[in-house]
This record gives C-alpha cells, sequence and structure tokens, in this order.
C-alpha cells in the first residue's frame, strides 16, 4: 500500500494506493497523525479511489483518525470510495458518521 | 468427505505477510464455483484470522503462522493456526466491538462471522488458537 499527502486550502488529502490492511494500516497513522500532531491540520479527506480492498484494521484507523480529528474539532470525508470497500464501511458502521463524496474538489468545498 | 486439493502454507508473524495470506486463499478459491464478491469476502476473512494471529497471538515477529486450506467438493475450509498465547474468552472475544487496542474496532471475528459459512475457534492459553473458516460451494462443478 502506498500513501500520498497533499494540501489544499488548508485541507490535508491523503490518497491511499493499494491494499488497505494492517500492514498499510500502521503507515497510514504515521503519516496523517504527523499533520495533525505537528503542523496544524485540523481537516482530512480520505481518498480511496485506488483502495480494491480493505479490513477491519484498515475501518479501525480511519476510526482512530475520525475519534483524533473531532477532539481537534476538525472534519474529515471519505472520497472515492469503491464498491467493495464501501459494503465493508458500511457493515461497521463507519458511514453513519462519515460522509463520502464523489471528488476531492466536492470535499473539500463541503467541508 | 474426500480432500480435492490442499495447500499447507507456513509464514512469518509480520503484517507484510498478511497480503499473501489473503493471495494465496483467493488463487485457492478460484478452483470453487464462487463468484467475485464470495471471493472478496474470503479475502477479507483470511485478512480478520491472519490478522488476530499477527497482533494478538505473538509478542515478537520471528514467530510462525501455519494456513491449511483444502477443496472439497461441496465447500472450501480454511483453517488458520498459531503457537501464540492464546483467547482467555472466546465467547467474549466474538462479540462486536470486544477489542484489546481502542484503534481497532473488535470486528475481526464478526466479519468472519458475516462472510463465511462457519467459524470454528479453539483456543489454549499459552498454546495458541486455531480458526476454522468454511465457505460453502453453490455450485459444485470443480475446475
Amino acid at each position: 500500500m502506498k500513501i500520498t499527502t497533499a494540501i489544499t486550502k488548508g485541507v490535508l488529502i491523503v490518497k491511499v494506493i493499494g491494499e488497505f490492511d494492517m500492514h498499510g494500516a500502521d503507515c497510514f497513522r504515521e503519516a496523517v497523525d504527523e499533520y495533525l500532531n505537528n503542523m496544524g491540520i485540523k481537516d482530512v479527506i480520505i481518498d480511496l479511489e485506488e483502495v480494491q480492498f480493505i479490513d477491519s484494521s484498515g475501518i479501525g484507523v480511519i476510526l482512530g483518525r475520525y475519534k483524533k480529528i473531532m477532539h481537534l474539532k476538525g472534519k474529515i470525508c471519505l472520497v472515492g470510495v469503491q464498491d467493495p470497500v464501501k459494503k465493508l464501511l458500511e457493515l461497521s458502521g463507519v458511514l453513519k458518521i462519515l460522509n463520502i463524496y464523489d471528488s476531492e474538489i466536492e470535499a473539500v468545498s463541503c467541508l | 468427505m474426500q480432500i480435492k486439493n490442499q495447500v499447507k502454507i507456513s509464514l512469518q508473524s509480520l503484517s507484510e505477510n498478511i497480503g499473501i495470506a489473503r493471495l494465496v486463499a483467493a488463487t485457492f478459491s478460484a478452483q470453487a464455483e464462487f463468484t467475485l464478491n464470495e471471493v472478496e469476502e474470503i479475502k477479507v476473512a483470511i485478512s480478520e484470522a491472519v490478522s488476530n494471529a499477527v497482533i494478538h497471538a505473538y509478542e515478537k515477529s520471528d514467530e510462525i503462522v501455519e494456513l491449511i486450506f483444502n477443496l472439497y467438493i461441496d465447500k472450501v475450509e480454511y483453517i488458520i493456526i498459531d503457537h501464540g498465547k492464546g483467547i482467555a474468552d472466546i465467547v467474549e472475544a466474538r462479540k462486536p466491538s470486544y477489542s484489546s487496542d481502542p484503534e481497532r474496532m473488535g470486528l475481526g471475528f464478526a466479519f468472519m462471522e458475516s462472510f463465511m459459512d462457519e467459524l470454528e475457534i479453539s483456543s489454549e492459553l499459552g498454546k495458541g488458537t486455531t480458526v476454522r473458516l468454511v465457505k460453502k460451494i453453490s455450485n459444485h462443478d470443480i475446475h
């Protein structure tokens, strides 16, 4: 799994590429927490367009960032969620608390 | 019932190997008439079982997780074995939201249960845990 990060209008956009499992979850946590802890970022968009697989470790680390961002009074959302991933997010109840947008542009304007 | 094919592999208990376990499970499952959706479900269940072994069973990464996959005419059986610390209370561990780590959702066994037709867990403290998962083949034609 690979992660790329970019900042647009003060919002961190984290793009995840590959299979989002326990191995990728550690990289994701480190990458996002660096921005949250040390760079004053509070709003995050997670781009899952290139993720075809996620398990409870991937969902757990997203939920962990959600809790952290709520504590910072920031905002977090998902974009480009593919059907197999969406099914698991729904089952886990994460979609009750996280919004999904079709594109990063739409997400940035809604945050 | 007669086994039509079997694969046994041993993996070092590293998170890098969870993807390998999924890949082997998906490839092995391709011999059965599973739909793409069913193969995706199998991958999630295997990922959860092997992740549990890597996260919870061992404190060191140089231990071994064993996988045995058995193909039968009407089902595929996936057995995941670790020789780690074991689960103190299996009933409690199977409950959704049970987790020893706040970053984890405790959904591992819930996903395994949702996506597979059978889930059996046997565990002994200090000896290890064996998880047996079964996915039934609705169309019995084997390639």
